[in-house]
Formats: structure tokens, C-alpha cells, sequence
């Protein structure tokens, strides 16, 4: 007899969730990536050329990786918050034997998955528009990497949170300011230092430079790697230390 | 079964409950009767590993519920005061999500999962999504979904809250039909009808503190088992006697209109406390 692992079950009520409402969840996915394509693909950047390469090439992994960043923080922090503040529903499952690693894992992978869909629609439409990328199996591990790490950061926002808006001021200040700052729409140093170093903290700089450096036949940055893992490595700690701790 | 030493929880400088020892055996349907913010819900969320224990220790099924909290979650199955239901689920739905977290065979969950829809009496909503349920039908699935992997003791907490008779009779109807499967029940209410109708033993909390253990017949005696009631322009006055001939020669010293009735748990308290459970 097979018994599903704590994490799956977590897992699977995730994806439960999207089955039923899949048409919201793809709509939801599809929006935030296409205006940023939009805006800054073909509204500011047609003609470009950005470190010799056609800007919207250049753009591409950015936003990319800041989808993969939003789908997968948001797509945890907020559930799992309501679920804590106001449906309760996460006594369920601190009553039942799934301890608190399984569930900051569950809820990770789950934030996976709604990160690696909505960069998987915007490979999509990569391909429709023709634009030259081949993606590599690296370019997917790295992908999957950045997901990890803020949904692990989306467990651990929303297991800090004791209001609604404190996950408003997370978006924010954290959030906001790294979508923007990260690189993702233009080569780091062209900012004045110090913030080319400074901007180097953000895990969403290492996953914007790996993307690019993949897409651009480099390979895999292995300082960035190491990077996105350390970060991946203690987002996820201190998620599974924050879920364990919570009292309500 | 359930037992609590000194059991404990301060909030800052606020202790919810205060030194609590309780010893229920294995089978028991034990009430915890008491006024709003006395300290229930505090007291099963230690005892249901919720709530860190702040002082004292509970053991639930021969497991320390601080030192080994997933033996305990193993054995106990829990209906919160809040309805924490999967709204967007089916009834179905919940039941399974409730047995796969319990780590239950798939047919184990099927098999259940119709027995309990029969049991709760919501065979037809079986694929309704749980946010077109009334109230009424809301709780019958939470006991059930407590219900879902067997477990050996079961916190209700409020069972009955803002439900009408009828439906209220229903449900202490199930949680009698639990009795029956050798279940350990632990429920709180601040209903003093079902207090009488279903608990074996009663403990009355008031400000953290246990006042009174004791089944509720014995309860009452110790009232005395008649009050007499006369009603005055200042409210009413209460006035307790052994024996109905008590009772009634003490009625018929009374220059007003009274009534003699047998004693509730609601005198008890007030007896105790010098102040009603509801206001
Ligand atoms: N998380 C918390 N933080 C601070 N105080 C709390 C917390 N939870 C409960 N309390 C306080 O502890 C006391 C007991 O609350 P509890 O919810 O256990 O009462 P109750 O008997 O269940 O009441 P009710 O009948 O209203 O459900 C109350 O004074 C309440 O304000
Ligand atoms: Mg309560």
C-alpha cells in the first residue's frame, strides 16, 4: 500500500485548488509577465540593442525570472496567509501528524509550480514572437532554483505576518524594489555605484545573470549558483523553523 | 485517557487558564461549561498542541502533549470553534484531504468517507462545495471530518454554537452515537441544556479556574435539586431546597407568585459564582 508523503498531500491540495480554478490561475498567471513584455519588450525597447543583443533577448530572461519571482512568492505568501488569518484553515493541518518541514515543503513546491507556469507561458510567447532563445535544460534548473527561494521566502513572509497589510508592506519594500532594481530590465552597471554591489544581495540579481548568461551560451555563473542555493538553503530553514514555532 | 496537571496559559500578564487538573477516562463524554473568554478554547488548544503549554503538563493517550505532540496528533481528532472547513471543497473533498493528511489508505478513505456522509446526514452534498452549506450543515461536516481517521478522543469545541434546536438535537444525537464507539469526547459549551443532555461529567471553568468537577447530577444535589423561583420587581430570586416538601412549605410561606422547578446547571454556577453564565 503506497501512503503519500506528508508534503505531497500539502502539494496536492495546491494543485487542487488550481484545478478549480484554472481559468482565474491562468488568466492571473499571464497578466503581470505580458504587461511587463509589452511595456518594456516592445513600448520602450523595439529597436534596442542592449549589450550587443536585440533588447527584447536581452530583457527576456529578466522578466522571466521576475515572473518566476512573483508567481511563486505571492502565489505562497498570500494563501498561506489567508489560510493562517482568516480561514484557519492551517489548524487542519497543524492538528493532523504532518510535521512542519513537510509543510513548509509542500507549500514551496506548489509555489514552484505556479512559478515554472507562468515563466513557462512567457517561453510560450517567447516562441510565438520568434524571439532567438534556446533554453537548456541549465536554463530550467536555474528557473526551478529561483522558485524554490521565494516560495521558501513566501512560507517564511507569511508564517512572520500577523496582519494582512503586514504582507502589503513585504510586497512593498522587499519585493518591489528587487522586481525593479534586480537587473531584470537593464545591464546592473548602468546604475552609479554603490548600487551595481549593493543590488548584488538580491537573489533575484544572481537569477537574472544566470538566465541571461545561459541564454548567451556562457553557461551557468557558478558564484550566482552558489548564491540562489545558499538562499534557497536558509529561506527554506527558517520557513520550515517559522512554521514550526507558530502559535495563532 | 485525557489528563492535565497544572495545567497553565498565560498570555502576557492575562492567565486564560489557571492550574487546570482534569482526569478523564477512556469513553467519558466530559463538558467544559463556562461564560465567554473562561478559558475553553484555550484549553483544548493546549491539549490539542496548538497552544504552547506555559506551565504544567497534559497527557492525551499516555503521549505528553508537549514532548510528543505527533502521537498525540495521531489519536485525537478536533472540531474547532471556528468553522476552518475548505470552503471551495466539496464536502468530499475535505474528508479526503483530511484522510490523506492522516496518511489513510485510499480505499481506507473511501470506505470512511461514505460512512461519514451517512453518518453526518449529508449523503447529497457529498459534491457541493462547502461555502453553499448552511451553518448547521457546516458543523455536521466538521465533526465528521474529526472523525475521518479514527481517532480515539475528540475535541469539540462548541459544538452547537448559534445553531437552532432542531439542528442542535441532531448533532447531540451524533455525539451520543460516538459514545457508543468506546470514543473519548471532550466538548465545551456554554449551553447549559446540553451540558445536562450529554456530558457524564461537567467541569465548570470561570476565569481560568475549574470551580466545580462533577457529574451534573450530583452537581445540582449539592445545589440542592429544587429551586424556587419568585419573581419580584428587582428581577428575580432564587431560593434552593433538599426535597420538593422543602420547596414547597417554603413556597408557601411566600406572599407572591413562584415557580418550583428542579435545579440546573445554571444555578449551579450562579451558586458558585454569584453570577449568571449568560448576562
Ligand atoms: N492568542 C491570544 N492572545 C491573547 N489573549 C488571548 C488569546 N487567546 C485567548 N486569549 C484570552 O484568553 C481568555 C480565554 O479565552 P478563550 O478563547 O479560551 O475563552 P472561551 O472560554 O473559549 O470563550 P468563548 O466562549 O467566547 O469561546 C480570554 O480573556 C481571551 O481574551
Ligand atoms: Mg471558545
Amino acid at each position: 500500500m503506497i501512503r503519500q508523503p506528508g508534503f505531497y498531500t500539502i502539494f496536492w491540495r495546491e494543485m487542487l485548488s488550481i484545478r478549480k480554478k484554472f481559468v482565474k490561475f491562468f488568466a492571473g498567471s499571464l497578466v503581470m509577465p505580458a504587461l511587463y513584455l509589452v511595456t518594456f519588450g516592445w513600448g520602450l525597447g523595439r529597436g534596442m540593442n542592449v549589450q550587443g543583443l536585440d533588447y527584447l533577448v536581452f530583457v527576456l530572461p529578466g522578466i522571466i525570472a521576475l515572473s518566476a519571482m512573483n508567481n511563486s512568492f505571492s502565489g505562497v505568501a498570500i494563501t498561506l496567509n489567508i489560510s493562517k488569518l482568516y480561514y484557519r484553515t492551517i489548524e487542519e493541518i497543524l492538528v493532523s501528524p504532518v510535521g512542519p518541514w513537510s509543510i513548509a515543503f509542500g507549500r514551496a513546491l506548489a509555489g514552484c509550480f505556479k512559478g515554472l507556469f507562468s515563466a513557462g507561458l512567457l517561453i510560450g510567447i517567447s516562441f510565438y514572437l520568434h524571439v532567438q532563445i534556446t533554453y537548456t535544460l541549465s536554463f530550467f534548473l536555474i528557473l526551478f532554483l529561483t522558485c524554490f527561494v521565494f516560495a521558501s521566502l513566501g512560507v517564511l513572509a507569511a508564517m512572520l505576518a500577523r496582519s494582512h497589510e503586514y504582507m502589503t508592506n513585504f510586497t512593498n519594500f522587499v519585493i518591489l524594489p528587487m522586481a525593479f532594481l534586480s537587473g531584470t530590465f537593464f545591464p546592473p552597471d548602468r546604475l552609479p555605484e554603490p548600487f551595481p554591489t549593493l543590488i548584488m544581495i538580491y537573489p533575484l540579481t544572481h537569477a537574472a545573470l544566470s538566465l541571461r548568461s545561459i541564454v548567451a551560451g556562457e553557461g551557468i555563473p557558478w558564484v550566482s549558483f552558489t548564491v540562489l542555493l545558499l538562499y534557497a538553503g536558509v529561506l527554506f530553514f527558517l520557513g520550515g523553523k517559522a512554521v514550526g514555532r507558530l502559535e495563532l | 485517557m485525557i489528563q492535565a496537571e497544572n495545567l497553565t496559559k498565560r498570555f502576557g500578564r492575562l492567565t486564560a487558564v489557571d492550574r487546570l487538573n482534569l482526569s478523564i477516562p477512556r469513553g467519558e463524554i466530559f463538558g467544559l461549561l463556562g461564560p465567554n473568554g473562561a478559558g475553553k478554547t484555550t484549553t483544548i488548544r493546549m491539549l490539542t498542541t496548538l497552544a504552547k503549554i506555559t506551565e504544567g503538563r497534559a497527557m492525551i493517550h499516555g503521549f505528553d502533549v508537549s514532548r510528543a505532540p505527533i502521537q498525540v496528533k495521531r489519536v485525537i481528532g478536533v472540531a474547532p470553534q471556528g468553522l476552518n472547513l475548505e470552503i471551495e471543497l466539496t464536502a468530499e473533498e475535505n474528508l479526503e484531504y483530511h484522510g490523506r493528511l492522516h496518511r489513510m489508505p485510499r480505499r481506507e478513505r473511501r470506505r470512511r468517507i461514505s460512512e461519514l456522509l451517512r453518518f453526518s446526514d449529508l449523503e447529497a452534498k457529498r459534491k457541493v462545495p462547502v461555502d453553499r452549506f448552511s451553518g448547521g450543515m457546516k458543523r455536521r461536516l466538521l465533526i465528521a471530518r474529526a472523525l475521518m481517521h479514527r481517532p480515539r478522543i475528540l475535541f469539540l469545541d462548541e459544538p452547537t454554537v448559534g445553531l437552532d434546536p432542531q439542528i442542535r438535537r441532531k448533532i447531540w444525537g451524533l455525539i451520543e452515537e460516538l459514545k457508543s464507539q468506546g470514543i473519548t469526547v471532550l466538548l465545551t459549551t456554554h449551553y447549559i441544556e446540553e451540558a445536562e443532555a450529554l456530558c457524564e461529567k461537567v467541569g465548570i471553568l470561570r476565569k481560568g479556574k475549574l470551580i466545580a468537577l462533577d457529574s451534573p447530577a450530583r452537581l445540582k444535589e449539592n445545589v440542592g435539586a429544587y429551586a424556587v423561583e419568585c419573581n419580584n420587581k428587582n428581577g428575580c430570586e432564587i431560593h434552593f431546597c433538599r426535597t420538593r416538601e422543602e420547596a414547597v412549605a417554603y413556597a408557601g410561606r411566600l406572599q407572591i407568585d413562584v415557580t418550583i422547578r428542579h435545579t440546573n446547571l445554571e444555578d449551579v454556577f450562579l451558586q458558585l459564582t454569584g453570577e449568571k453564565i449568560h448576562e
